[in-house]
């Protein structure tokens, strides 16, 4: 169990790594997706199914699915990633990179308790997860439809394209 | 079922995606891999919130798991229209020309 956990955990890094050091956007995609069915593995791991189905339904099926769709729409192909291996220069990236470094190992030395707590872990199911969202967290679900509704409409609003109607006689926009 | 999966290494994992995260928003300049590695530090987060409900076996962490899904939908969607107005309008994605926001 425990070996599992560390090579999944093992593989999720470095495709983590992969998605922020590629050139062309397709690729970088690709290997988030392969990053979110190994965390979803690893949701597995750590006793949680529902969360694993709804990490690679909704992640991995509908959110990467969508930047497929604008990349392709937006036609980043090779020149994007010429473009890109241009700016990431060396000199660019390193300061960043040192400092979220600090930023891990800050994190690192915080999370390194005196103790090791080895505890008896029971696998969480659906059924309780459901229970507990709609009694007790009930005000966050409505809060989260009314949310989702916001975004859909704030997308179709901005996404909106402004038809420029020229008549021959009439120069000028009608918006 | 009992395993041995401690907490400790779970926390190290989050963390150590959250850290890429950031560094993948601080040094890309591409605004499409800015989103992405804003995905990259959402889950992190969810990892963090599921690790804590396993380790008192309580459901709560992946109710804050399903919200945090609901706002990252919203926001990847909200996130790829703005791109897509961008690109139409300033027909470039570099975050350095939309410095300053003349419209």
């Amino acid at each position: 169990m425990e070996t599992v956990f560390y090579i999944t955990a093992g593989v999720t890094v470095i495709s983590t790594i992969m998605v922020i050091t590629r050139h062309n956007p397709v690729h970088a995609l690709l290997y988030l997706v392969i990053s979110l069915l190994s965390l979803a593995m690893i949701f597995f791991l750590l006793g949680a199914p529902f969360a694993a189905l709804l990490e690679i339904i909704i992640y991995a099926g509908a959110i990467m699915v969508l930047f497929i769709f604008v990349i392709m729409l937006l036609n980043l192909g090779q020149e994007t990633a010429e473009q890109e291996k241009k700016w990431l220069k060396l000199k660019v990236w390193i300061g960043p990179a040192i400092l979220s470094a600090i930023l891990f190992v800050q994190l690192c030395y915080l999370i390194s308790s005196p103790e090791q707590a080895i505890y008896d872990q029971q696998i969480v199911g659906p059924e309780p997860v459901a229970l507990s969202l709609f009694r007790v967290y009930l005000i966050g679900v409505e809060l989260a439809a009314m949310l989702l509704m916001a975004a859909v409409v704030g997308a179709a609003h901005i996404g909106r394209h402004k038809k420029v109607v020229l008549h021959r006689f009439l120069k000028e926009e009608v918006i | 079922m009992k395993s041995t999966i401690p907490i400790e290494m779970v926390m190290l994992l989050a963390g150590l995606l959250f850290a890429l995260g950031i560094a993948g928003v601080v040094i890309r300049k591409n605004i499409v891999f800015m989103l992405l590695s804003v995905e990259i530090m959402l889950n992190a987060a969810g990892l963090a919130f599921i690790a804590a409900g396993s380790r008192w076996s309580q459901p709560d962490g992946q109710v804050m798991f399903v919200f945090i899904l609901a706002m990252a939908a919203a926001e990847v969607s909200i996130g790829l229209a703005l791109i897509l107005q961008i690109y139409h309008q300033h027909k470039s994605l570099d975050i350095d020309k939309l410095k300053e926001m003349n419209g």
